[in-house]
């Protein structure tokens, strides 16, 4: 197992109601996995992680990433709705 | 002879050295404070002779009409991410564009109906590459960097909140710089 923290950003945090949690998840797991393993907290968090793929934005230590990106322990991920700055 | 041919290598070697890219004047703030707008306007303007042009571009909080109710607007962002992707953005326009300056400035928290939002100023030899850099910059800005808009209304004395959502015309807006 490693452990990983991810973070929660505008809408999703709100959503959610949560801004960061620690999660441990089986070595070698992707971003879909950690996905798959939050969805299982309840209704919203489903709901959150069914949408089109564009409208949830990954990033893996701050850098972008993607559903199929491999997770590392210790990584910070990070998810948040599209960009609306400026 | 001798001594022309000499000074016209050496003019040569000065050209040359002018047109090496020096270390570009660079400024970037993301701040909870309204921002300075003549310290900003100063910073990219002040010039010795470097600078044939500058642009200054500043977007702010506007009361449009579909948006009647509109008492402000506040900003989140995602530290430390978006201050990278803001210096990558710059360091792209860099190698695209030969600049001089390039300051941005950023608010985040809560921000009044006309309060500036974002500064950007782009400073160069020649205004064609202050005024395309400095939409480039922005292009990516709204679509890379990690802020995000809630507006605050008051509609018939009720409160309200709403998370703005990304526009397809910015989506759009990149890809003139990714077919070039």
């Amino acid at each position: 197992m490693i452990s990983i923290t991810v973070l929660f950003f505008a809408s999703f945090k709100q959503r959610l109601n949560t801004s960061k949690l620690e999660l441990e998840i089986a070595d070698r797991s992707s971003i879909n996995d950690v996905c798959k393993q939050l969805a299982v907290k309840g209704e919203i968090w489903q709901q959150l992680f069914d949408q089109p793929k564009e409208q949830v934005k990954i990033a893996i230590n701050q850098q972008l990433g993607s559903s199929e990106s491999l997770v590392a322990n210790g990584d910070e991920i990070a998810f948040f709705p599209p960009v609306t700055g400026g | 002879m001798g001594m022309k041919s000499h000074s016209f290598r050496q003019l040569q070697a000065d050209r040359s050295l002018s047109k090496q890219n020096k270390p570009v004047d660079r400024f970037l703030e993301i701040t909870d404070s309204a921002l300075e707008l003549t310290k900003l306007n100063q910073r990219v303007q002040s010039s010795e002779g470097e600078n044939g042009a500058a642009v200054i571009f500043t977007g702010n909080v506007r009361l449009a009409n579909e948006q009647t109710g509109l008492v402000g607007m506040s900003l989140e962002h995602y530290p430390g991410m978006t201050e990278t992707q803001l210096n990558q953005i710059i360091d792209n326009a860099i190698s695209r564009w030969h600049l001089t300056k390039v300051v941005i400035s950023h608010r985040v928290g809560y921000l009044m109906a006309g309060e500036p939002i974002v500064f950007l100023g782009t400073a160069g030899l020649h205004r064609k590459e202050c005024f395309e850099s400095a939409e480039f910059i922005m292009d990516y800005l709204k679509n890379d960097a990690t802020f995000w808009k809630k507006e605050h209304l008051v509609i018939d004395s009720i409160s309200e909140e709403r998370w703005v959502e990304a526009k397809q015309s910015d989506i759009d807006s990149i890809k003139r710089w990714q077919a070039n």
